[in-house]
């Protein structure tokens, strides 16, 4: 197999391919789809100590105010306001320092993309956001940002940095190694610190239903910085193939397979992603449907399923009642190595979606027993202060 | 015994009539954590190069081919229970079925060890 040199590298792609990454071309990037331990001992490993993965394919950027004349909470409102015409989420009201997981919805509704949208805390930044979107996204949603906020603020791309989740129980431990003020963070705060590897940005946040972090870092720093976490006895590198394994268990959405542009934030079970305050001024992309299926319930709903056997359903997989009718499809499904047996993830139809239902996924033409299941699979284990 | 591989990484052991199939140690290899092994009905008849399982990881499903043609008199029971012993064991205790041989001579133009490792060498 010849590599692709059309694929972009991250400033960790060296690293991996030194340490018998299993290079992979993922969202147009070179990237470690497991190590040598292989996907389930990986999975467990974030689950009990500290996995450290590369995410530098995602999309970090930083929106910032072009009226200089504008400070502090007056800044973040006039940024919010320009974000507000296409995020359903509360942006004004984030606290300084928050960070929320939001979608990017089309004016029929569907979604474009999931995102992590952030106030930093520094009264020096107010006017300013922090964005985190998907790889596969990235071009599109930058465009849409910038255009929202054509002459009024400039975006610049993050995404020629590192951007590197430490994730699991141990991960507080870990972060300590680029200072102590993102030990203190609570789940979805994120803050900027200046130490041995320079300017981070740290948020508490991840993709694995675990504690942990998402520290962007300079090129140049990323590979010293991962290095250092790496020679402490908790943290090892896992590739993109348990980051899969550990969301889905997590219950959460995989854009381009559990969201897309026809399914709505209601369907996906993302109502508590658009704050009452939008509710009420249904001033979004996409509003007249989405506050609908929020009053009248959607058609479908997005559910968790379990097996009655032990055969794995995959994305595609159709979805039958007991009748043999069609209600609905997987659209993410594999195996749980913490649950120790096949998940899945799909839609059905909201007569079906009860936890408890049994459903027949069909699998290689033959249909399998199957039961919606409450999500997420495992618990989250978030740090939450309070 | 002989022993026999496939390009598709597919091993056949014969004694006999007899040939015990499986997926060799490159194959799991490649695969990663076996999650589940689909094993075909006892007394399906087979040709060479049919689909007679599926073997999945945990991320992806794939298809296992039949390296002769044959009846299926056995499959490894095991595998239901212990779908790692894949991994563990490709080659010896990991097989997937015995096929009742119905054209000995297709295992001539299969590879021996020899050629097999020639072949994974160049991949």
């Amino acid at each position: 197999m010849s590599e692709d040199t059309s694929l972009k590298t991250t400033p960790l792609t060296g690293l991996w391919q030194g340490m018998g990454g299993r290079m992979v071309p993922f969202a147009g990037y070179l990237m470690p789809v497991q190590f040598p331990e292989g996907v389930m001992k990986e999975h467990v490993w974030t689950r009990e100590k500290c996995g450290l993965f590369d995410v530098s394919h995602m999309g970090p950027a930083f929106l910032k105010l072009n009226d200089a004349s504008l400070t502090g909470d007056a800044a973040h409102a006039a940024i919010a306001a320009l974000v507000e015409t296409i995020l359903p989420c509360d942006v004004a009201g984030l606290a300084p320092g928050q960070l929320r997981y939001t979608t990017l919805p089309n004016a029929t509704g569907g979604v474009l993309d999931d995102l992590f949208v952030g106030r930093p805390r520094a009264d020096a930044d107010q006017g300013t956001l922090y964005f985190v979107v998907n790889a596969g996204c990235k071009e599109q949603d930058f465009a849409i940002i910038a255009a929202a906020c054509a002459g009024k603020a400039t975006l610049t791309r993050a995404d020629d940095r590192a951007l590197i989740a430490v994730q699991g129980p141990k991960a507080v431990d870990a972060i300590g190694n680029v200072g102590d003020g993102p030990k203190r963070l609570g789940f979805m705060e994120f803050v900027t610190v200046k130490g041995p590897f320079g300017e981070v940005v740290v948020s508490r946040s991840g993709y694995t239903g675990e504690d942990g972090f998402e520290v962007l870092i300079a090129a140049d720093k990323a590979e010293a910085f991962v290095r250092t976490l790496l020679a402490t006895a908790h943290v090892k590198a896992i590739g993109l193939g348990a980051r899969d394994s550990l969301r889905l268990e997590a219950g959460l959405c995989l854009y381009g397979h559990d969201l897309d542009e026809t399914t709505s934030p209601i369907e996906a079970g993302l109502a508590w992603t658009i704050q009452k305050v939008r509710r009420e001024r249904a001033d979004f992309p996409g509003a007249a449907r989405i506050l609908k299926e929020l009053v009248e319930k959607p058609a479908r709903k997005r559910v968790g399923l379990l097996p009655k056997d032990k055969a794995p359903a995959r994305e595609g997989a159709e979805i039958r009642n007991l009748a043999g009718e069609k209600v609905g499809m997987v659209t993410s499904g594999g195996y749980g190595p913490s649950v120790g047996g096949p998940i899945a993830i799909g839609y059905v139809d909201l007569a079906f979606a009860t936890v408890g239902t049994e459903l027949d996924l069909i699998v290689r033409d033959q249909p399998r027993r199957w039961v919606v299941a409450p999500l997420p699979f495992v618990p989250h284990n978030y740090h939450r202060k309070g | 015994m002989t022993t026999k591989y496939t390009k598709d990484h597919e091993w056949v052991s014969v004694s006999g009539d007899i040939a015990t199939c499986g997926i060799t140690a490159y194959a799991a290899e490649q695969l990663g954590d076996v999650v589940f092994v689909e094993l075909p009905n006892v007394g399906r008849i087979v040709s060479q190069g049919d689909e007679v399982a599926v073997v999945e990881s945990v991320k992806a499903a794939s298809d296992v081919y039949a390296p002769v043609s044959g009846e299926v008199v056995d499959v490894n029971e095991a595998l239901a229970e212990t779908p790692e012993g894949v991994n563990e064991a490709a080659e010896t205790t990991g097989w997937f079925t015995k096929l009742k041989l119905t054209d000995p001579a297709e295992l001539d133009a299969l590879m021996d060890r020899a050629a097999y490792d020639t072949y994974l060498a160049g991949l």
